[in-house]
């Protein structure tokens, strides 16, 4: 599963480790993450976000 | 600073660091201010702090006005330590138990920074606090421009506490807008070049809530520089202009220089940009700070970077600009390099990597002359110039 990295402060969606702060279980892939789902850290939304390259 | 009735009921109780010229290496020539606001209403509240060795000074200056033991709550805009390093002198006068509100990131960021455990109360973004006759309101502000930043608006007042946005590092006897005029604006400007510029979206979309919002401003309260009361609209159209990241029609040379070749070179390319009509302005890194080129970088269109190789590399002043300007994401803008060397000339190479990887248009492969340059050097720079004002001229 790929890594998706915050196009605004950096902050890399890891779906090993998914965002448990925030209700999202370990092994959730980004593209399942719901569409109101924020970046942790600085509040972008999906569509800020690329797969790391 | 002698506290200011900035509106009834309402004070500064910030500091004046007169004798700052380095803050984390953004040049203050003018030294800066550390603001905090108290106010006094049937509760009693203070919004942000200053630097940890003004924190006496903040005290002192809330205790002409009141007793700092009366203070009701603190707010905390931003976690940055030039707003919070008072917090803990502030916290053990006011009491350690009194509540410190703050947005959600900033209640994690904060206790990354203080090992107390102060009694956080972390706001929802458009979230209100009521002061007796006045409410306070507050906006996330998230990478504006730290992940916990937001502003706190006094909703009767209609007056806007921003933090570090429309601030500026200046240190004067000014304290308004009305009293320093449009000499101030550069220094708005240098700031938002060098701390904003990344997050022009973001600053855009913040521009979009509050018209949405509805949001009037009689009065912005940054936490640098001087306060916005006479017109506070001047700020926020300068922000969306510099937002819009609309250049100008003007031409960077920013450079560095070993035996004064590439120096030369410089002062060629300029000569042939200024050929095509086209404004031009030189800025040798040995004698320009990077974040005074910053400023300047935020309206050129074209941005020139020159380098004479050494070891094989570019030079380490360039190396810091570049560095520098990666990280503040300029938008829409021609590049160019060029150079002196002796024998492998990697530097001109190096730089327009660099421009590529921020998606500079580079319109020329780049310019090296080895060692010194002949009449034939010569010609060849004012020709890079002339080549580089056109660009600019026809391509808007």
């Amino acid at each position: 599963m790929d890594r998706y990295v915050c196009n605004i402060c950096g902050y890399v969606y890891d779906p090993i480790e998914g965002d448990p702060d925030n209700e999202i279980v370990p092994g959730t892939a980004f593209d399942d993450l719901p569409d109101n789902w924020e970046c942790p850290v600085c509040g972008a939304s999906k569509d800020d976000f690329s797969k790391e390259e | 600073m002698e506290q200011t009735e900035i509106a009834k009921g309402i004070y500064n109780v910030g500091v004046v660091d007169w004798n700052i010229r380095d803050f984390h290496g953004y040049s203050t020539h003018n030294g800066t201010t550390y603001n905090a606001f108290l106010i006094v209403d049937e509760k009693i509240a203070l919004i942000d702090t200053v630097k940890k060795p003004f924190s006496d000074q903040l005290i002192e200056n809330i205790s002409r006005i009141v007793d700092p033991k009366k203070i009701d709550f603190v707010i905390s805009n931003h976690t940055e330590m030039d707003h919070s390093g008072g917090l803990p002198r502030v916290m053990h006068r006011i009491g350690e138990d009194k509540p410190l509100y703050c947005s959600k990131m900033g209640e994690k960021n904060l206790s990354k920074h203080f090992s107390r455990k102060w009694n956080y109360q972390a706001v929802e973004n458009g979230g209100t606090l009521s002061l007796g006759k006045r409410t306070l309101q507050f906006l996330e502000t998230r990478m504006l421009h730290w992940p916990d930043s937001m502003f706190t608006y006094l909703v009767e007042d209609k007056i806007l506490f921003s933090s570090d946005g429309f601030g500026q590092h200046y240190a004067g006897p000014e304290k308004f807008d009305d009293q320093v005029g449009d000499a101030i604006m550069i220094h708005a400007k240098k700031y938002f070049a060098n701390i904003l510029l990344l997050y022009s979206a973001q600053t855009l979309k913040l521009m979009e809530t509050v018209n949405k919002l509805g949001l009037e401003f009689n009065m912005i309260c940054p936490d640098h520089g001087i306060i916005w009361r006479k017109d506070p609209k001047k700020i926020i159209d300068a922000y969306v202009e510099w937002s819009e990241q609309k250049s100008g029609k003007k031409v960077l040379i920013v450079y560095d220089t070993m035996w004064h070749s590439t120096e030369q070179m410089a002062g060629k390319i300029a000569e042939g940009v200024s050929l095509e009509g086209v404004e031009v302005r030189p800025m040798n890194l040995r004698h320009c700070h990077r974040s005074d080129v910053m400023t300047e970088v935020m309206d050129a269109r074209a941005v020139v970077i020159g380098s004479p190789t050494l070891n094989n590399n570019i030079y380490p002043t360039v190396s810091d600009f570049l560095t520098y300007m990666k990280g503040l994401k300029p938008k829409g803008k021609i590049g160019a390099s060029f150079g002196s060397y002796g024998w492998s000339g990697e530097a001109v190479g190096v730089i327009k990597s660099e421009l590529e990887a921020m998606k500079f248009e580079m319109i020329d492969p780049g310019l090296k002359i080895q060692y010194v340059p002949d009449p034939e050097g010569i010609e060849a720079c004012i020709e890079f110039g002339r080549k580089i004002g056109k660009a600019v001229k026809e391509g808007g």
